[in-house]
């Protein structure tokens, strides 16, 4: 009889030890059902629309760094047919010019950087292409702002990238694509 | 008071677990906070490259999504198999970009939709010819800041 007794002790208690069985459940379909989302990507600002073409012949060849990529992923860089291994460092001799050579960008700021690619190019090359770009000009960039202020350009108040900004603009021009490839299969 | 000291004496007294599913209710809300829950279904085959020059996205609220892709097998009786393009929840032409950008517009305090980004996710493995449409209508419908989702990728 004492048994019986021990029972209605605890018949007012519910018993919480499943609860966190019940909790976990929810854990575990939370888990499942939802993906981290990757938020992260290159930032890129459009050029306003406009329907006239930009004139591009008024600039000097030297100052012109033309980046063609065709349908089948190959890269044109200047008339030289390069990997895009080969394209930051690249990218980074013409626009800092630091040998001054009479066929690279007379200065940073009139560097302009041509890209044109094909209907037909995959867009994780032609995304290679722009990434390797634009981490020449930051590293130009972060290089400049070592030598001027000894820090890197993201700790730099914003009057100090307004600066380097000004000396080291980030000019990547796109062309309207040629249309030589094929499609999508 | 004698009772309670007598039952002490005996044995010791079983950890309570009271606390258990407390603990395991924050580790729930927590992740219930962090993640996004997909708002829409994603009928295309999306995998994008890696890059290094990543941009965190700072406001959830001030992005909109678009996804190019080659549809899903199951949809590709549907849709064909040349890659396609996706807003919110329905594979859309070109025209409904700019419909589809203002929907969002104006769900945005006017205060802040200067700031209105677009993510673009675009398979690795999509053609250029629609990326570079869909660049050009964002233009025409001037949403100028776009942003080419990309994974993070080791640094040699």
């Amino acid at each position: 009889m004492g048994k019986t007794k021990s029972r209605e002790r605890f018949a007012n208690e519910i018993n919480a030890g499943s609860m966190a069985d019940i909790a976990f459940l929810l854990l575990f379909f939370f888990l499942v059902t939802t993906q981290i989302l990757e938020d992260k990507g290159i930032l890129v600002k459009l050029p306003p629309w406009s329907n006239e073409e930009p004139d591009i012949t008024r600039l000097k060849t030297r100052n012109v760094f033309s980046v063609l990529v065709n349908a089948s992923n190959q890269l044109l860089v200047r008339g030289e047919q390069m990997e895009v291994e080969d394209l930051r460092i690249k990218a980074k001799e013409f626009i800092s010019n630091p040998q001054k050579r009479e066929d690279l960008a007379e200065t940073p700021a009139n560097a302009i950087i041509s890209l044109k690619n094909d209907r037909g190019t995959n867009y994780k090359t032609y995304l290679g292409v722009y990434n390797e770009l634009q981490a020449a000009y930051s590293e130009l960039r972060n290089e400049t702002a070592q030598k001027r202020f000894g820090k890197e350009y993201d700790r730099l108040s914003n009057d100090q990238k307004t600066k380097i900004r000004n000396e080291i603009p980030m000019v990547i021009s796109e062309a309207e694509p040629t249309a030589f490839g094929e499609e999508g299969n | 008071m004698s009772k309670f000291s007598k039952k002490r004496g005996k044995s010791l007294p079983p950890i309570s677990t009271a606390s258990l599913p407390d603990i395991i209710f924050i580790l729930l809300f927590f992740f219930m906070v962090v993640t996004v829950m997909r708002d829409s279904e994603l009928k295309l085959f999306v995998s994008t490259p890696f890059a290094t020059e990543l941009t965190k996205l700072e406001n959830k609220s001030l992005v909109n999504f678009m996804y190019i892709g080659k549809p899903l097998e199951k949809y590709k009786s549907i849709y064909g198999t040349k890659p396609r393009l996706q807003l919110g929840d329905k594979i859309s032409e070109l025209r409904d970009i700019p419909i589809f950008l203002e929907k969002h517009r104006i769900k945005v305090p006017e205060n802040q939709r200067t700031s209105i980004s677009s993510s673009l996710r675009v398979d690795g493995g999509a053609t250029m010819g629609i990326v570079q449409d869909v660049k050009t209508e964002l233009r025409k419908s001037n949403q100028l800041k776009i942003n080419y989702s990309a994974k993070r990728r080791a640094q040699e």
